[in-house]
């Protein structure tokens, strides 16, 4: 099984249909009798709501319902909820305004859900929701996050004075500053981390159904965890007990965290199906995608790196401003606290971590994890410090790196994060070798030479995944456990069934959880289905995100293997008239040690469905078996990635010259999905440090709602990548598996910035590093290095 | 409502539509050709990229109405029967697909690449002819390598069958 099994770089089992245009995505469903769905939005970030008027709207051609707020709470739906409380640091927890689905007196960002019209067909509603009168006392937005929380501000939530929903701190202060008092050096950057819009492919997308003679509810939604949205559907939102929920996520195109949360409108459309007596379906357009899907990043952040006179690390302390927007969305509370500050000792050993977080409303909209979440922030700020402090001490960037990593294990940090395994100098070695830093001058001066800016960078990056130890979520103030579930249904003829409550949106996991088992069970990849994305299938589940799910949904994929391998040593015992601890089971057969005797595991399952052959008072007959795995730590894949740029001082233009990614995932299951992940990752975050950027203006007005204004990595602006590993097995899980998903996105941003920085010999830019952001900063650069 | 009559994927269609009609929400609403996707509303993705008279085209910016006798072809349509179309080979053996939403439309705009710079096209070429394609998953890396190995796989079947 070696050719299809763990570490084998099978071709997905998933593409057929995708290269076919068969996948199934929301859109691709339509329901009998269905109805469609538009939202009338806001079109002013923070306004009083006076009045609705829905008379015309409700007289229009082919319209059946139309429904406001108000309509939501005499059903008694409650609001969308934030999964994860965070307490101040004087003890208070979390000050938090209402979330109602659709807007109870206020509207807070452009694109707030105001009503919803509901007609035969898309352009009936489209024509209708234009007719919904909505009468606004406007008030003045709140938009720069730096002065949301002064006074005089308007207030956009009562419950929230001075916009603030958390002051939030981390780490011992007293010892940080101490540190800090005896430095022989402090680097200090201001450092901004921009506001992108996360852009999956494949927009929103619902529709809600309604069974009458079941009195059962059905979801079809572009979910990351379709067990979590109907947790949260039933038990905090109150559409529906479980049992009457059904939720359902098929193919979905792309997620990167933006489709993991519990969106206003995918709850009106499961509730609007039963008031309407016929299914809703709503598909985003894009530019409603800009306006109300989640947000990623947006902070801004002081920091600063104390050294002693030996270039040894001292202290970290970080000061952070983190932008949550108008609501709090799932789980946007976590993303710059918990999935934050635990990252900031990097990969380097920092005796003293102190880190304050304020979370802010503004009225623009909600922001909560993006492909990395919170990672990607701390790894920014830890990378920029660490490059920037070894400037200003004039080290070579990569031996500074090198002097201060952690190098013995399992290694205690100051700040939660217990890390098990790593080898960064290795990381580091190889990627030098690879990207040849020994022939960076020369690379530099022949640039020079052409009247180009050459420079390199580094990122030495660490994340947390396989979120998480339930407990240890728990402790931190998470709503929920991060376990995952598998259940392995054995067929009579030997053919596999895998339910998983993970989720795949690109990730490929038909073809790697058939792969784990394969490795476990024998069985050949082709005769092994992988069952997800419905309720009604899947007990139950946490779904995929935190690049959680190699190490946490397919480590219970194995668990569950381990007991159909038990299970079957015992109807293989009795069928072949040996004792139970004399059978082994190696490459797909079940033998009788010391004995000649032999089965099948197609053998084994038919004889258990058959139960002719052993007492059904000692074995139960069938061959199925599940698991609840919960890991007993996070995992902490890591990396070396270096950029090599140029910039054409005329223009500001940036060119990627060589991209060198070296990344420790631990044991790899399909080493090319492993590097598809790594190059879509770094794409991102060269999208974020180059190109992407949400602007809103003073008015709250965004400005960059499109593909026209908001600038998509396409094709020509990225390079191909020098993709490598240097794997060390992670101790904390079955597999030995680290996760991938989120690396790249962490990883590029600072060395993007760190090689920028590098060729203009000033800080003095943020990102993203537009041409003509880079023109303006090679005005600033000092004379003599321009000149050059 | 007019009268439109075109072939999509070989086959002869007629119906009457609204004249406002996008050849891509007629092709995914009156033909369920839904392997065609949209993926934005100011035709920058490419998702709805199709063949309309063998050139590629994006459907969110054509009529339908515009498109009486014309030859329409699809992602459905790119395999003969059973075998895949090169390039669709091409995507899967190099891994240049990942949530597989943009896939359709880069793999119809990648055989027009093919058709019209030749079966030599290069990495810069490649690159700047996908401008009009969007993928998020993928950093594009595996997709120039699958439509520099389908352009020559398209040039060596176009001589198979020569």
């Amino acid at each position: 099984m070696t050719d299809q099994g763990i570490g084998a770089s099978v071709k997905r089992k998933e593409d057929l249909r995708f290269i076919t245009g068969k996948g199934q995505y929301v859109d691709d469903i339509n329901r009998h009798g269905q109805t469609y769905a538009v939202f009338v939005r806001s079109p002013v970030a923070h306004a009083t709501i006076k009045s609705i008027d829905t008379a015309a709207a409700m007289d229009a051609p082919g319209v059946v319902g139309v429904f406001t707020g108000a309509d939501l709470a005499a059903d008694k739906i409650g609001g969308l909820i934030c999964g994860w409380m965070i307490h101040s640091k004087d003890g208070t927890p979390m000050k938090a305004g209402a979330h109602p689905a659709l807007a109870v007196g206020k509207v807070r960002y452009v694109g707030d859900h105001v009503a919803v019209v509901i007609a035969d067909t898309l352009d009936q509603a489209k024509d209708a929701a234009a007719l919904v009168d909505v009468d606004y006392d406007v008030h003045d937005a709140v938009v720069d996050l730096g002065k949301s929380q002064a006074a005089g501000q308007p207030q956009i939530h009562d419950e929230a004075p001075n916009n603030t929903v958390y002051q939030w701190h981390l780490g011992d202060k007293d010892a940080t500053d101490a540190a800090f008092a005896k430095a022989a050096h402090v680097t200090k950057l201001d450092i901004v981390n921009n506001r992108l819009i996360p852009n999956a492919m494949e927009p929103r997308a619902a529709i809600g159904d309604y069974d009458t003679g079941q009195e059962q509810f059905t979801l079809y939604t572009t979910s990351q965890n379709p067990h979590v949205a109907r947790l949260v559907l039933s038990a905090f939102i109150g559409i529906a007990p479980e049992h009457k929920l059904r939720v359902i996520a098929p193919d979905v195109g792309g997620g990167f965290g933006s489709k993991i949360f519990i969106y206003a409108e995918e709850t009106v459309c499961v509730w609007a199906a039963k008031k309407v007596g016929r299914p809703v379906k709503w598909t985003a357009d894009r530019g409603e995608a800009f306006l109300a899907d989640a947000h990623g990043r947006d902070h801004l952040t002081t920091a600063e790196l104390a050294l002693d006179a030996g270039g040894n690390v001292l202290a970290l302390r970080a000061k952070t401003k983190a932008n949550l927007g108008a609501y709090l969305s799932t789980f946007a509370s976590s993303v710059p606290t918990y999935l934050y500050a635990p990252l900031l000792s990097g990969q380097y050993m920092i005796p003293a971590i102190y880190c304050e977080v304020d979370g802010v409303y503004t009225t623009t909209a909600p922001v909560d994890a993006y492909r990395g979440a919170g990672r990607p922030e701390a790894t920014y700020v830890v990378e920029r410090l660490i490059e920037v402090a070894a400037r200003e001490t004039g080290r070579d960037p990569a031996e500074f790196r090198r002097q201060n990593f952690i190098k013995s294990f399992p290694y205690q940090t100051p700040v939660i994060m217990a890390y098990d395994v790593g080898d960064y100098a290795a990381c580091l070695d190889k990627a030098l070798a690879m990207a040849d830093y020994k022939g960076f001058g020369e690379r530099k001066a022949a640039s020079a030479k052409a009247g180009k800016l050459r420079g390199l960078g580094f990122s030495a990056y660490i994340e947390a995944c396989g979120i998480a130890p339930s407990r240890a979520v728990g402790s931190l103030g998470a709503g929920v456990g991060l376990w995952e579930s598998a259940e392995i249904r054995v067929n009579p003829v030997g053919t596999i069934e895998v339910l998983t409550g993970s989720h795949s949106h690109g990730q490929g996991h038909e073809t790697t959880f058939a792969q784990v088992i394969a490795s476990k069970l024998g069985v050949p990849i082709d005769q092994v289905s992988i069952v997800h994305g419905d309720t009604d299938k899947v007990q139950m589940g946490m779904g995929t995100y935190g690049s959680r799910s190699g190490a946490v949904g397919a480590s219970a994929i194995v668990k569950a293997a381990e007991k159909i391998v038990i299970k079957g040593k015992r109807v293989a015992a009795a069928c072949m008239e040996v004792p139970e601890d004399s059978v082994d089971f190696e490459n797909g057969e079940f033998l009788g040690r010391g004995t000649n005797k032999k089965m099948t595991f197609g053998e084994v399952a038919l004889q258990a469905y058959v139960a002719h052959k052993f007492d059904p008072e000692l074995i139960e007959p069938g061959l199925k078996e599940g698991s609840f795995y919960d890991p007993k730590n996070f995992t902490f894949p890591s990396g070396v990635h270096i950029a090599e740029i140029e910039i054409d001082a005329e223009t500001g233009k940036t060119r990627i010259d060589r991209w060198t990614a070296v990344d420790d995932f631990g044991i790899l299951i399909n080493p090319m999905i492993v590097e598809g992940q790594i190059h879509g990752g770094i794409a991102q975050g060269i999208g974020q440090a180059l190109l992407e950027h949400t602007v809103y203006d003073e008015n709250g007005q965004l400005v960059t709602g499109s593909y026209m204004d908001y600038a998509m990595p396409r094709a020509d602006d990225l390079p191909s990548y020098n993709v490598a590993m240097s794997n060390t097995p992670c101790p904390s899980n079955p597999l030995g598996v680290k996760g991938c998903g989120e690396a790249g996105a962490i990883a590029a941003p600072a060395a993007l910035m760190n090689a920028i920085t590098n060729a203009l010999g000033h800080e003095d830019i943020t990102m993203p590093a537009t041409p003509q952001a880079v023109w303006r900063a090679i005005q600033k650069m000092p004379r003599k290095m321009a000149a050059e | 409502m007019i009268k439109i009559s075109l072939t999509a994927n070989g086959r002869k269609v007629t119906a009457d539509i609204d004249p406002r009609t996008l050849l891509v929400d007629f092709l995914r609403t009156n033909l369920r050709l839904t392997g065609t996707h949209v993926g934005c509303d100011t035709s920058q993705c490419g998702a709805c990229t199709v063949h309309l008279n063998g050139r590629s085209v994006k459907a969110c910016a054509v009529l339908a109405a515009s498109c009486d006798g014309a030859e329409v072809v699809t992602i459905e349509g790119l395999a003969k029967g059973d075998k895949l179309h090169p390039m669709q080979e091409a995507f899967r053996e190099h891994h240049a697909l990942q949530c597989g939403f943009c896939t359709p439309g880069m793999i119809m705009a990648a055989v027009d690449i093919v058709n019209r710079k030749g079966a030599g096209v290069d990495e810069k070429t490649i690159r700047e002819e996908l401008e009009g394609n969007i993928c998020r998953c993928t950093g594009y890396h595996n997709i120039v390598r699958a439509v520099e190995t389908g352009a020559a796989a398209m040039a060596g079947a176009k001589i198979a069958a020569e």
